[in-house]
Parts: structure tokens; C-alpha cells; sequence
């Protein structure tokens, strides 16, 4: 170590050389320091987003890069939060990167004790066969009580959690009620 | 809120809360639930506000409000009744805004009977039907030819609630002693509401009239005139009632009262904000009207720093009522159509609102003909009105209970659950479990293995053997759903604001968002059907299904919300989209998903992504996303201008009257007629939005009026009483009544109820317990309990009890309790704290104990685990809205963990034996509450056993 740069790098030296009067700012960084950069340093997109959690809609900014989210923080812009997050919120990225999270399709079938793989394309092809079938079976035109037209099918009921958004609520409002299935319910009766 | 002003909607933003002078949080435990939306009551408390926080515990709301006022769960409506008595009694009504934006000068019928009249009831019950004839809670009509009472749907609601006696009850009735309360209790009329007069359905239109052509009496002193009927109805409610019955003394009541009394009139406001601690209830809905005839007494509505702040407790729970996932209603808050009452058009059509009638709802018939042209495009046509047979029509309450019901006797074959978890967020965990086991198939999407998914696996009923994995014959396919970040979409938050989300990244794997699930499923489904000749796959087949994709195949979001605003079909605008409602026709030139969202694409602008700085707008943010309807920021903004147009004062100044222009002007858009002066009286025969007053601000009311008498719209009463809780050990003071008559009740041996008032055996489950939730976690945990960071913060399920009730039982601080409902044994850590009061309640000492609900057992994946609260809670509903009464029940607490395997049911079972509860037990619907001193107690209970 040459004595010119130890000399250089006395604290004192610094504090007048860097006009960090006070040793509170870039005098006293450590070299790990000065290397650390934001996370959203190279990220290749931001974009606006909402909170998923409760009510009060507050405004996120969603950092991703190479396809994958790396940071989630408030939108100071926002007039309702001002950017600001609660636990849940300021958690959301483990939501989205969670290491538990399933990304593909598990199956069960009848009397068995244990999940199953199936690819996506065939178990949504199951499923619009068992609802064909099942609305079928389960149709009413007319009641015991002496109502008719009824035109619907009792055997289909669907829950949704209210993280679905407007778009997803009307597309399955329509799909149902189109197909007779009036038992759709919603958190929100909860 | 819909019954009292028209639309079911939080009156005002987040934001405004800042300009209250005074603010209320009841029913909310607002700083742990809605954190960030707290900041607004604290900016308040800042620039001088008092805030209140009245709620059965001690939490951070109460540590940051200048007065914690204890109460006991469940009994909201006499402490606000006793406030409404102390507003007019003392004459600090706001005269002039009471008089004119109400329908405080309207007589009702000489018919109509009060609950002082007849010990608790209203005039109009039937016993049989256990349900109410509405028709004698009319206005008396000025026009001599007009019928007076409602020839609607309400009156014909009756019958269909007869015919739809006995649907589902709980399964067994093999084992329950004797068949008790089934047919008559397994109630049906939630069914008469769903049609067309349940609250829920008032979202965005009050309950329709036949005409607006009502007597008055301006003096407010015709004992017929709503005004002195509400001073009637509330003159027991007194400050000793309040403390005989919610254990508050009246020095805190009289805190209360003049907080609220000096912060309300010409230059200050008072606000409102509650959450699921009222709707919760067997009598959820009247405990809101309550405080809405309170704002209203006050003036505080339609003002700034005023109304009443409904806070929703997830993203989109607003917008999935405005867009519903729900059985009874369709986009916009029309009705799903009723069979017998609505079975053609024009039935259909009047019930919602009458032409005749005064406001926004009278053009219904656009807001419906336009929904239909965007399903059915083409294929609705006037000739065939507008494919009105292609809806399947309802035949009474097909709401999630009454789901779960009908599975536990194999009548429903398949089930979706999407982003929802039953086993662990729905009241009487057990029985969503149950029900599922007896499926054909079922598909949950969501992001982790949850509960409702592998309850065959490893739910409770697996671990104590009453089910067995390799008997259970339910098919299960669980589908990974993409989160928040990998879709773009809108959510509709507590204020009504739709924000638009961008989308970050593609899901990853196989996920995919529900939108793209629904729409390929829709394609597979219509394949399926597609040479069918049955006119029953007609509906299916001219669905409109043809929406654009993008590069990668994935339905584009932003077309279904342009299919939702609407656009216009044909003339010189063919093609472009609907400004506003106002451009919707009933002819079949205009399209629209939901009327009330019209507008959000206006221009093919899409506002719900307008997002301009806070820093370069205004404190009402007009820019910052779009709000139903038409972007109006705080409702019945009419109010906050006098009779004259002219703001109240200075301070409270939000929408007036321009006289040179000739029009409504202001900070916010205006919620009225924009060019109806101030002055203006409309002509007799005028209906529609034509037919409002100068002064009638409640433009989605058949009258213009906001209601402090409900003559429609509310199953269980015209005015809002006070009945206990389903499971209460108090009496009810004020009425021989004890519990809503209209309450919607479900016997069966796994949904038992502990007795009301003192019955024999009461004293087996001698607490009251509440639910609610932490900061930490999110509902029934799906979207925490797999997060590292929020289930470190919370990671085990506990019990919150005061030291006295500690020390009475012998609960040892962080050590283990087990808590005995009369549906299940859970156990929770103890956490002894001073937050929990005990009450004195009518002479008797009552201990609550706090549950809160978001843990479960099984779900292997999770980080953390624990007993669910919900499984403590039985099913019991409010009549206009089917939410369950989960705020309230009767419970045990003992020291020590508890018993495994079969052990755990045996312990229930020595509980419900000793306590001697059978299906009947509190489920009667017309009911004293028993004495402790009567003699004839046990036998009279015996009795109710048996009828």
C-alpha cells in the first residue's frame, strides 16, 4: 500500500475533499458501499400497477427485468396512497416470486390419494366437458313449484375472490349466465 | 346505503376524509386494516378533526382516535338509534337540509304499524312465511286513482318466498332430534328479495315507486309524516338504553353525541367509515342505515369531509358487485329476473323503475336493452325483447349458502373456486368442506396449494377421521392463475375508482390470468354446443365471444372494458364509444356492459389509466383514474349546495349554482340534472330525470328524496331496530322480539345455534366472540400465510381475552386455550390484554373474546398454520343481503390445547349435549328471549324444540 493514497485517504482528507464537512455523507461511505446500486438499476421495464390486496387501491410501480418482476414499490403520484404501503403491500413481490407458488396443473382424480400432473390444454378441455355435461344433467325448465321457464342449470356454482378484475368478473357473469348457471358467487357476499 | 340514498356506494374518497370536522369509525378497525387509507383520518386529526373509534377492542384505530368507546358486538343500532334520538329530541337536526333533501314531510299509510306498536314487529308479518308484506309501509299517495302500497314486486314477494319453502337444510335430519324448524326455517325469502327489493340490488337505483305524487305535510307535524314516525320509533332509544345494552356510559355517549352535534351544519361535517364489523350481522344492512339516517338528520351527505366511507376489504370487492360475480343481480345492479314476478319484459322492466317515477332509474330500460345488445349483439332484437329468454330466471336466494346447502344433498355437480378459499373464509368451515367432498368436480385456481384445494388431503376431517381420502369421489383440478403483475386489468377500490394495471410480465409456466381461462373455456364450451339444434344452447351460441387477441394468443383486456362502456351501433356515431350514460337508448342503437361504467372509455380514452401526478392536480384528483358514475367524486353533491344553489358556507363549498350560466358548476362533477335550477318544480305528470325538483338531490330515488323512512327496498323493516345477534345470552331489552324475524336460517345438526337470552344452557357458551383481522394477513391467508416476511410478523393463530376473564378461567398468558362454539373445538394462543373490556350488559357481566381469522391446518405448502375462527361460526344470514352473521356467537373458553383425531368431536358433542342444542335451538324466527327467573323457561324451551 503506497503511502501517498493512505495519506489521501485519511478521514479528514476526505471530509474537506469530498465538501463532506460534517462526515455524515460520502467521506465515510466503505468501498462496499459505493458499489452497491439500486435494484432497479437495470431493470428493462417499469410499469403502473394496483395493489392486490385490500380496498384502498394504492398505486404500485412494478420493476421487472428479463421477465421477471425484481421489485414492487408505491407510486408516490397517486393521490389516495402517496406512495405509500402497508406490510402486505410492501410483501407483494414474495407474492409473485413465491418459491411455493405452483405454476402448473395438479390433478386429483376420483377416490385418489394423491395429486397428478396434466398439461394445461387437457385439463381445460376436461373441464369444458364436464361443464357441458354437468349443465345438461343438472338443467331445470321448470320447478316443483310450478315455475317455468326457467331456463337454467342448477349444477354448476362458481366462488370468485374479489382480485378478479371488472373485466374478469363480466367475462364470467356473461359466460354463466349465457350457459344458465346462476349460482355464480363472490367474495364480496362474504 | 342504496335503500337510504339511491346507490350502494361509498359516498365520497379516501382523500376527503381530510376536510371531516369530526370522524366516527365504527364497525372498522380502519389504521390496522386499511392502513394506508388511514393516513387521510390522521391528516384530519391534524388540521383539527376529533375522531372516534367505537368497537368492542382496543386497537391502533383506538390508540390514534382521541376517545375509544367500547361496545358490546352487535349492538351498533341502539347506540346510533340513541343518537338519532338525542339529534331530534334536542332539536340539532339540520332544519333546512332535513326538510328539503329528505322525505322527512311524506306521510306513510294509516296502515302502517310501528315496532312500538307491536313489541317488535312491523305491520305486514307473516308468520308463516316468516317474511313481510310491505305494502302498508307505503307513502299515502295525493293522487286519488293511485293505489296506495305496492303492487310490485315487494308485495309479490310473499308468495314466492311460500313457494320455496324447505330448499336445503343440513343434511341429516336422520340424526337431528325430531325435524325440527326445517321446512319453516329453511327460508326462502331471501328469494323475495332478490328479485327486486333486496338492498344489494339498490347498488346503483333505490327501490322503485309508482309515481312520485306523495302527501306531505311541511310541518313536519302530522303523526303520519315520517319525521314524527321517526321520533316515535326511536324515543326508547336513550342514553340508559345504551348503556344497558352495549355497555357504553353516558358520559361517553354524550362525548359521542356532541362531537358529532357541534361538527355538523351549515360550515362543518362529520363522516362515517365502517367495514365488515356492521355488514356482518343478521341485521347488517339496517345497522348502515342507521348511521345513513343520522347523516341525513345532520346534514352531513353529499358534502364535503361528510357522508359515509364504506370500507371494502379487498381489491375489487366494490367492482365485484358493480360487475357482479353474484347470483341476483346483473351488471349496473339490475336484477337477475325473478320467475312468477318478472317472467316478460315489461314485468321485468317496471319493477326496476317505473317510467313514471323520478331520477336515473326510470331510463332502466336503456341501461337493460344495452347490456343485451352487448351479450347477444345482433341476435337481441325489439321483436323478441331483446333476447329477454335467453336469462335463466330465479326462483328465490341462490347465494353461496344456499350453494353449500344443495351440495351437502348432491345437487350440485361441479364448482369453480377462483381466488377464494371456502375451507378457511366462509362461516362454518366444516360444512364448505363437506359440500365439496360430495362433488363431481372441482377446479381452484389460484397461486398456492390452498386448503379448499387439498382439504381431501389433509383438512381437519381427514385428521378426526369423518372423512377418508380414498372415499371422497370429487374430482379435483387445480390450475395456476397469475398474479397481479401478469395481467393488466381494472380494479374497482372502496371509493368506486377503477385503476387500470399495467402488465409487467408474462405469467409464468403454465399460469395464466382468469380473464384468458374464462375466455378459452367460453370457446370450448360453444364448440362443444356448436351443432346443437336445442334451443337451450341458443343463448350460448350467440354469445358475443369474438374479442381480439395479441401476438402470444391472450385475449386483450382492454376490449372487454370498451364492450363494458359501450359504443354506439349505428347512426352518423356507429363505432364510436358512449360518452356517458346519458347516450344509452332503450331503441337498440347503443350498446353497454354496465351502465354505471359508462364513460370510463370515453373519447377511446381509457380513463381508468389516467394517472396525472397528485402533485399536478387538485385535492378532489379528477385525473387520477375514472369513477362510477360519470367520474363523480362524492355522491349527491346537489347537497352541498343550500336550496338556493349557494354552497352552505365557504368552508364546505364543493357544487353550486351558476345563475349566468344557467348551470351546475363547482370542483367536482355535478351529481344532478346539469341545467335543473335550483328553483325548478317539475310538472305533475313528469317522470324520469325530467321529473326531479331544484332541491332533490337523490337523483337515483324514485322521489329525489334521501330516506329516512325506507317505505321499500328493506325485507326486515321500514326503520332500523334493534334485535340481538342469531346467538346472544342478552335479552333484548327493547322489544319481546329477539332476534330479526327475517333473519335467513339453516338448521341441521352441524349448524347449531346456542340459545338466545337465557335459555337453559347458555350459560354453557357464556362468551361472546368477534372475528376480524390483522395487518399481516390477508382474509383466509392465501395471499400471506405462503409469504415469508408477513407470516413472520403473525405467525400463529391467537385469542385476545381480558385479564378478568383470564383469571375467571384460568388462561395462562401465550399459553395454549381452546375455544368451543357450537360448531367447533379450535385452539389459539392467549394473548391477556387490557384492549378486551369486559361489559356490564342489563345487569350481567359479559366477556368477549377477539378471533382473528386467517390460519387453517392442512395446506402443507404454507409457511405458517394454525385452527380457523370461521370454523366457530354458523350460518345464519341477513335477509336482504344472504352475508352471514359472522361478528357475533356464543362460545367457551378453557385452558389447554385441544384433543386430536376423534377426540376433538367428542369434546363438541359433550358441549352440545350439555348445552342441549338441537337444529330448532335459536332458530326460530318469532321468539321472546326467555327469562333467567321464568319457571317455565326449560320447558318453554323444550317447546321451541319441538315445534
Amino acid at each position: 500500500m503506497k503511502l501517498g493514497k493512505t495519506f489521501l485517504e485519511w478521514p479528514v482528507i476526505r471530509q474537506v475533499r469530498d465538501r463532506d464537512l460534517l462526515g455524515r455523507g460520502p467521506a465515510v461511505t466503505s468501498p462496499t458501499t459505493r458499489q452497491i446500486r439500486p435494484r432497479i438499476e437495470d431493470a428493462d421495464t417499469v410499469v403502473n400497477s394496483i395493489c392486490p390486496y385490500c380496498a384502498v387501491g394504492c398505486a404500485q410501480k412494478v420493476w421487472a427485468k428479463d421477465g421477471k418482476v425484481i421489485h414492487i414499490e408505491g407510486d408516490d403520484n397517486s393521490p389516495i396512497s402517496r406512495g405509500r404501503l402497508c406490510p402486505k403491500g410492501s410483501a407483494s413481490e414474495q407474492l409473485v416470486n413465491s418459491q411455493s407458488r405452483l405454476t402448473s396443473v395438479k390433478y386429483r382424480r376420483p377416490y385418489g390419494t394423491d395429486w397428478e400432473d396434466l398439461d394445461l390444454e387437457t385439463a381445460t378441455d376436461m373441464i369444458a366437458d364436464r361443464f357441458v355435461a354437468t349443465r345438461k344433467k343438472y338443467w331445470q325448465e321448470q320447478d316443483d313449484k310450478g315455475h317455468t321457464n326457467l331456463h337454467r342449470t342448477m349444477g354448476i356454482a362458481l366462488l370468485g375472490g374479489a382480485t378478479l378484475d371488472n373485466e374478469e368478473n363480466y367475462l364470467i357473469k356473461k359466460l354463466f349466465t349465457a350457459a344458465g348457471a346462476i349460482q355464480i358467487e363472490n367474495q364480496a357476499r362474504i | 346505503m342504496g335503500a337510504s340514498y339511491g346507490r350502494g356506494g361509498a359516498t365520497q374518497y379516501l382523500q376527503d376524509l381530510a376536510n371531516s370536522d369530526c370522524i366516527v369509525i365504527q364497525g372498522s378497525n380502519m389504521a390496522e386494516c386499511h392502513p394506508v387509507g388511514f393516513q387521510w383520518v390522521e391528516e384530519a386529526k391534524q388540521r383539527g378533526a376529533r375522531v372516534i373509534h367505537v368497537d368492542p377492542r382496543f386497537t391502533r384505530t383506538s390508540a390514534v382516535a382521541d376517545r375509544h368507546i367500547p361496545i358490546r358486538a352487535g349492538s351498533d343500532i341502539v347506540l346510533l338509534g340513541a343518537l338519532i334520538n338525542h339529534v331530534l329530541s334536542k332539536d340539532l337536526w339540520f332544519q333546512e337540509y332535513v326538510r328539503n333533501y329528505t322525505n322527512a314531510s311524506f306521510l306513510v299509510s294509516e296502515k302502517f304499524l310501528d315496532t312500538e306498536d307491536l313489541d317488535g314487529l312491523f305491520s305486514g308479518y307473516d308468520e308463516e312465511l316468516t317474511a313481510y308484506d310491505m305494502s302498508s309501509w307505503a307513502y299515502q299517495s295525493s293522487d286519488p286513482g293511485a293505489a296506495e302500497g305496492g303492487e310490485g314486486a315487494d308485495s309479490l314477494g310473499g308468495e314466492n318466498a311460500k313457494a320455496d319453502k324447505a330448499q336445503e337444510q343440513d343434511e341429516d335430519s336422520d340424526s337431528s332430534p325430531g325435524t325440527i324448524g326445517s321446512a319453516d326455517s329453511s327460508h326462502p325469502h331471501g328469494q323475495t328479495q332478490s328479485g327486486a327489493s333486496s338492498g344489494e340490488s339498490h347498488g346503483s337505483g333505490g327501490p322503485s315507486l309508482e309515481h312520485a305524487r306523495v302527501k306531505r305535510d311541511e310541518t313536519l307535524q302530522d303523526p303520519r309524516c315520517v319525521f314524527q314516525l321517526l321520533k316515535k320509533h326511536y324515543a326508547r332509544y336513550t342514553p340508559e338504553m345504551v348503556k344497558r345494552i352495549c355497555g357504553i356510559d353516558e358520559e361517553d355517549f354524550a362525548y359521542l353525541a356532541d362531537s358529532l352535534a357541534s361538527n355538523s351544519g351549515r360550515d362543518r361535517t362529520s363522516a362515517f367509515c365502517y367495514a365488515v364489523g356492521w355488514t356482518q350481522h343478521t341485521d347488517g344492512v339496517q345497522i348502515i342505515r342507521t348511521a345513513a339516517i343520522l347523516q341525513l338528520l345532520l346534514g352531513n351527505v353529499g358534502r364535503p369531509g361528510g357522508g359515509i366511507m364504506a370500507l371494502r376489504g379487498h381489491a375489487s370487492i366494490q367492482g365485484s358487485t358493480d360487475i357482479p360475480t353474484l347470483y341476483n343481480i346483473l351488471p349496473g345492479y339490475l336484477p337477475m329476473p325473478l320467475a312468477g314476478q318478472q317472467d316478460d319484459w315489461d314485468t321485468y322492466i317496471n319493477s326496476i323503475g317505473n317510467k313514471k317515477q323520478k331520477g336515473f332509474w326510470a331510463n332502466s330500460d336503456a341501461y337493460m336493452v344495452c347490456l343485451m345488445k352487448s351479450w347477444w349483439g345482433d341476435a337481441a332484437t325489439k321483436e323478441n325483447d331483446w333476447a329477454f329468454n335467453y336469462l335463466p330466471k330465479l326462483t328465490g336466494a341462490h347465494g353461496t349458502y344456499q350453494t353449500v346447502m344443495s351440495m351437502m344433498h348432491g345437487g350440485v355437480g361441479g364448482y369453480f373456486i377462483v381466488g377464494q378459499n371456502p375451507a378457511v373464509g366462509s362461516a362454518n368451515g366444516r360444512l364448505q368442506r363437506l359440500g365439496m367432498a360430495k362433488l363431481d368436480w372441482l377446479v381452484v385456481r389460484d397461486f398456492q396449494l390452498i386448503e379448499s384445494a387439498t382439504w381431501w388431503k389433509d383438512g381437519p376431517e381427514i385428521e378426526s377421521g369423518e372423512l377418508e381420502t380414498e372415499k371422497i369421489g370429487t374430482e379435483v383440478f387445480f390450475l395456476p392463475a397469475a398474479t397481479h403483475t401478469e395481467k393488466a386489468g381494472s380494479f374497482t377500490q372502496t371509493q368506486r375508482l377503477l385503476q387500470w394495471r399495467d402488465k409487467a410480465v408474462n405469467p409464468p409456466g403454465d399460469a395464466q390470468s382468469d380473464l384468458q381461462f374464462f375466455y378459452l373455456l367460453g370457446q370450448k364450451i360453444r364448440q362443444r354446443v356448436a351443432d346443437s339444434g336445442d334451443p337451450r344452447d341458443r343463448p350460448l351460441l350467440d354469445l358475443t365471444w369474438d374479442y381480439p387477441v395479441d401476438d402470444e394468443g391472450e385475449i386483450v383486456p382492454q376490449s372487454v372494458l370498451r364492450e363494458i362502456n359501450g359504443r354506439h351501433l349505428a347512426g352518423p356515431k356507429a363505432g364510436q364509444m358512449l360518452g356517458s350514460y346519458l347516450d344509452m337508448k332503450a331503441d337498440g342503437s347503443t350498446s353497454g356492459g354496465c351502465w354505471i361504467y359508462t364513460g370510463v372509455y370515453a373519447d377511446s380514452v381509457n380513463h381508468a389509466a389516467d394517472r396525472v401526478s397528485r402533485h399536478d392536480q387538485d385535492d378532489v384528483a379528477a385525473k387520477w383514474g375514472w369513477a362510477w358514475p360519470a367520474n363523480r367524486r362524492i355522491l349527491y353533491n346537489r347537497a352541498s349546495a343550500d336550496p338556493d344553489g349557494k354552497p352552505w358556507s365557504e368552508r364546505k363549498k364543493l357544487v353550486w349554482w351558476d345563475p349566468d350560466e344557467k348551470k351546475w358548476t363547482g370542483k367536482d362533477v355535478p351529481d344532478f340534472v346539469p341545467t335543473t335550477a335550483p328553483d325548478y318544480r317539475a310538472p305533475e305528470d313528469a317522470g324520469g330525470p325530467e321529473a326531479l325538483d331544484g332541491n332533490d338531490p337523490f337523483v337515483m330515488q324514485a322521489d329525489g328524496k334521501g330516506w329516512l323512512f325506507a317505505p321499500r327496498g328493506l325485507v326486515d323493516g321500514p326503520l332500523p331496530t334493534h334485535y340481538e345477534a342469531n346467538e346472544s345470552p342478552v335479552p333484548n331489552p327493547l322489544y319481546g322480539q329477539q332476534s330479526n324475524p327475517t333473519r335467513v336460517t339453516f338448521p341441521g345438526k352441524r349448524n347449531l345455534f346456542a340459545g338466545a337470552g337465557r335459555v337453559r344452557g347458555t350459560e354453557v357458551f357464556p362468551f361472546v366472540f368477534t372475528t376480524y383481522r390483522l395487518t399481516e394477513h390477508h382474509t383466509a391467508g392465501g395471499m400471506s400465510r405462503w409469504l415469508p416476511y408477513l407470516s413472520e410478523l403473525q405467525p400463529e393463530m391467537f385469542c385476545e381475552v381480558s385479564p378478568e376473564l383470564a383469571a375467571e378461567r384460568g388462561l395462562e398468558p401465550y399459553g395454549w386455550a381452546t375455544i368451543v362454539s357450537p360448531r367447533a373445538v379450535i385452539e389459539a394462543r392467549v394473548l391477556v390484554t387490557e384492549r378486551m373490556t369486559p361489559l356490564e350488559i342489563n345487569g350481567q357481566t359479559v366477556h368477549q373474546v377477539g378471533v382473528p381469522y386467517h390460519w387453517a391446518t392442512g395446506g402443507t405448502s404454507a409457511v405458517v398454520h394454525g385452527d380457523s375462527a370461521n370454523d366457530l361460526i354458523g350460518i345464519v344470514l341477513d335477509p336482504n343481503v344472504q352475508i352471514q352473521e359472522s361478528k357475533v356467537g356464543s362460545c367457551d373458553i378453557r385452558p389447554g390445547r385441544r384433543p386430536t383425531g376423534p377426540g376433538r368431536e367428542a369434546l363438541l358433542e359433550e358441549y352440545q349435549q350439555r348445552a342441549g342444542l338441537i337444529p330448532g335451538t335459536s332458530n326460530q324466527s318469532l321468539g321472546k328471549a326467555h327469562r333467567a327467573d321464568d319457571p317455565r323457561r326449560s320447558e318453554e324451551n323444550g317447546e321451541e324444540a319441538r315445534q
